[in-house]
């Protein structure tokens, strides 16, 4: 048995929490619940990428995924109405045990990122094989500029599909109207 | 050189892309199909980031950032339909879908 190094440690212990954490989001029952794993799941992932050595992806991975998309579920699941939620009908103390494993796993990742950056061997040993912001946006902008281009549209395709799909039925009603006049006029 | 060997970079990869798969195919729920496809993207993210640090590129992370755009316009795209969805059928069991009649 090989003895791993603190760098390894620390990559392993959050890889297994990004598994934990992933097979608590497709096994749970309330979506809500789910949805907490879920954002603890994208921690640990951002914390892997933090040790292999990608700090730009690892701060994307937090405020894009786990700070916009996610919130995005949420707004989501709120609007879906808590009717069938059935945290409303649960005792607190049952609601405080469930808050208790995201809030575990996530209070270990917290200690796990304190500790990378506190230990300066950990540190001299990462910042040597270190990809910056400033090549990917070197990249990005040079050979990569026609994907941007086509991510923008897609970001566009998406804002609209949303729009569209999101607006209740009777929002069309006033354009039928508006159509049949016409028609009525024309005839 | 990565202190971490590609290989069990993948190995975490495909343990996650696995754990999205088997959400998309068990779950009924048409939400946690959503989140289980955010899990598989995600995977997919952590193989290319992987693959970028072992050759020292920053491609992967290029990468990375064109899935999480990919994320957010599927995301997007994927919950307006589920609030339909909820409007239409007032649940979001995937099994409803199955008569697609306009």
């Amino acid at each position: 048995m090989m003895i791993l190094s603190p760098l390894e440690w620390m990559f392993y212990l959050a890889a297994l929490l990004a598994v934990v954490a992933s097979v608590k989001v497709i096994t749970g029952k309330n979506s809500v619940h789910s949805l907490l794993y879920l954002v603890v799941s994208l921690l640990a992932v951002a914390v892997c990428f933090y040790l292999m050595g990608a700090p730009f992806a690892a701060g994307l991975e937090v405020i894009v995924y786990a700070g916009a998309i996610l919130v995005l579920f949420v707004f989501a699941i709120m609007m879906f109405g808590l009717g069938q939620d059935e945290t409303l009908h649960a005792p607190k103390i049952a609601s405080m045990r469930i808050w208790l494993g995201p809030c575990c796993i996530a209070l270990v990742l917290l200690v796990q990122l304190l500790y990378v950056i506190d230990s300066s061997a950990l540190q001299e040993k990462l910042t040597s094989n270190i990809i910056d912001a400033k090549q990917v946006g070197t990249l990005l902008y040079g050979p990569y500029l026609l994907a941007v281009e086509i991510a923008s549209f897609l970001l566009l395709a998406g804002l609209i599909a949303g729009y569209h799909f999101a607006k209740p039925d009777g929002q069309y009603e006033h354009l039928n109207i508006q159509q049949s006049t016409n028609e009525k006029g024309e005839l | 050189m990565s202190a971490i060997p590609l290989s069990h970079i993948l190995i975490l990869a495909s343990i996650l892309f696995i754990i999205g798969f088997v959400g998309v195919i068990v779950r009924k729920n048409t939400l946690y199909m959503l989140m289980s496809l955010e899990v598989m993207l995600n995977a997919v993210g952590v193989a290319f980031i992987g693959a970028g640090s072992a050759w020292q590129q920053a491609d992967g992370q290029v990468m990375f950032i064109l899935i999480l755009t990919l994320a957010a316009a599927e995301v997007a795209v994927g919950l307006a339909l589920l609030i339909q969805m909820q409007r239409k059928f007032k649940s979001l069991d995937i099994d409803l879908l199955s008569k697609l009649r306009g």
